[in-house]
């Protein structure tokens, strides 16, 4: 390793490369430390977002008016409005109406830090793409299928989890892969509001450092990894998920 | 109020039934009784609402007037349980309607499994048993799109014996099938019914019906036209409308 950093170093010297994100012990933890953080943020995100997703897809079909209306509501706001404003809205207007908690020292802190407010957000966010692509699995499962499933005494929710859902996922699997794409995309908006992700880190660097060109190949290099680690893991997924003679 | 039901009543009772989707009533008051044992079929023109009725007995569609009782429980009930109903009666389509990512053996096993909460491996050994009596042997692991209809349709009859029910109801179970494979799915119904089982089937198969059935049933918009037991029901028909059908279709 250290020989690595030494010739990042000579660089440097040579041809005015600046690494030093990367030779540098100070500046790599707290780039790696942002990396992690971006890596917490959307495997949450995700996870979140599908749980509403699914949820939010059983819901709409509901026997209750008042529930479809709600569940109706809630992606109209979070479909048509910006993400950032979004972001703004939970961080800036709601966070200061929660209670607050005494931390270890003593002082008063919000209940809730940027992080969390970032993973709220965000998974409201893509939570309501997600419903609309759930349900348009949900749709594509034949009425048929269900009413064999209802006549074996399956109840509502049995027959969504073991019939209608896997099912769905089968077909909306292309769709939901790209919103999770966009998902960790958009997790660098949570630098709006101070969260420590590879972006915000990656911003002090280069700032102190001067910097800017090596550190944005350096983040749009972490991106298109990150990214395509997450399509392949979905595609691993799809293959797995895959049924002869069904599908295709 | 339901009294206690005793075998030697009827274990369907079906009573003054009418049906109406919307404005178009399709039962105009059907009244029919099937005992414990028997093989009823019910034949009849395309809509004239024989799907409905089948529907009608497991509760998939409610009725508007009339009564159907299972085992004595008045299915018409809102306070019925359901899956107290469906435990008892088995219901196989025209479609098969198999669960299409389940393998032959989930799909058999699926309803015991989730719905009755019974252990896997009590259920895995009966399903293997039953995949055995409809000659699957060794399909066990096939997904639907990998079987022919008549071996998805064989599945479907074992993935509803796997509840153990008391009645089976078949809705054109052949209808989409080839001829060759008519006669693998029949076979099955007819080893069914000579063990006992109580057996509802639509169907068309007019050789089949007569061969099997206790009792034949007519239908035509909406009303049971004439009814009796094969032998004198396909020789001595005496409604216009079950003559004109039968000469159809012999
Ligand atoms: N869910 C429904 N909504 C509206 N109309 C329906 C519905 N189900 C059936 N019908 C109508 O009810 C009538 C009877 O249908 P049903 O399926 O019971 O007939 P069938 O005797 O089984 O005919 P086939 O031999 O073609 O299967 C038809 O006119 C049909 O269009
Ligand atoms: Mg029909």
């Amino acid at each position: 390793m250290e020989g690595l950093w030494d010739f990042l170093r000579s660089l440097h010297d040579a041809y005015g490369i600046n690494l030093v994100h990367f030779y540098d012990t100070f500046e790599r933890g707290r780039l790696l430390r942002g990396m992690w953080t971006t890596v917490q943020l959307a495997a949450t995100c995700v996870l979140l977002s599908v749980l509403i997703g699914i949820i939010g897809a059983w819901l709409q079909g509901s026997r209750f008016k008042i529930l479809k209306a709600f569940v109706q509501g809630y992606i109209q706001f979070f479909r048509n409005t910006p993400p950032l404003v979004q972001m703004y809205f939970f961080y800036f207007a709601l966070g200061p109406q929660m209670p607050r908690v005494e931390n270890e020292f003593g002082i008063a802190q919000p209940i809730l830090g940027s992080f969390a407010w970032a993973v709220i957000s965000l998974s409201f966010f893509a939570g309501a793409f997600n419903i609309e692509i759930f349900r348009s699995g949900v749709e594509a499962v034949q009425k048929s299928t269900v009413e064999a499933a209802e006549s074996l005494g399956f109840n509502r929710w049995q027959i969504y989890r073991y019939v209608v859902l896997p099912l769905a996922v089968r077909v909306c699997l292309p769709a939901l892969n790209n919103n999770l794409v966009n998902l960790i995309k958009t997790t660098t908006q949570a630098y709006a509001i101070a969260v420590p992700e590879t972006l915000y880190i990656a911003s002090q660097i280069w700032s102190d450092r001067i910097n800017v060109f090596e550190m944005m190949v350096t983040l749009l290099t972490f991106y298109l990894i990150l990214v395509g680690i997450f399509v392949w893991l979905m595609t691993r997924l799809e293959r797995s998920l895959r049924v002869p003679g069904f599908g295709q | 109020m339901t009294t206690a039901w005793t075998p030697d009543q009827p274990i369907v009772s079906i009573k003054d039934v009418h049906k109406s989707f919307g404005p178009i009533e399709v039962l105009k008051g059907v009244s029919l009784d099937v005992r414990k044992g028997e093989v009823i079929c019910i034949i009849g023109p395309s809509g004239s609402g024989k799907s409905t009725l089948l529907r009608c007995i497991n509760a998939l569609v409610p009725i508007n007037q009339g009564s159907i009782k299972v085992e004595g429980q008045e299915v018409h009930d809102p306070a019925l349980d359901k899956l107290e109903l469906r435990k008892k009666v088995g219901m196989v389509f025209q479609s098969y309607n198999l669960f299409p990512h389940k393998t032959a053996l989930e799909n058999v096993m699926m309803a015991p499994v989730h719905v009755l909460k019974r252990p896997k491996e009590e259920v895995e050994a009966q399903a293997r048993r039953l995949i055995k009596k409809v000659r699957l042997e060794g399909k066990e692991d096939a997904y639907p799109g990998e079987l022919s209809g008549g071996q998805q349709q064989r599945v479907a009859i074992a993935r509803s014996l796997a509840m153990n029910p008391d009645i089976m109801l078949f809705d054109e179970v052949t209808a989409a099938l080839d001829p060759e494979t008519v006669k693998e799915v029949l076979v099955t119904i007819r080893e069914l019914a000579e063990e006992g089982m109580t057996c509802v089937l639509v169907t068309h198969e007019m050789g089949f019906a007569r061969e099997i059935g206790d009792h034949i049933y007519f239908t035509d918009r909406g009303i049971i036209v004439e009814h009796g037991p094969p032998a004198t029901f396909f020789t001595s028909a005496s409604d216009p409308r079950t003559r004109a059908f039968l000469s159809q279709i012999l």
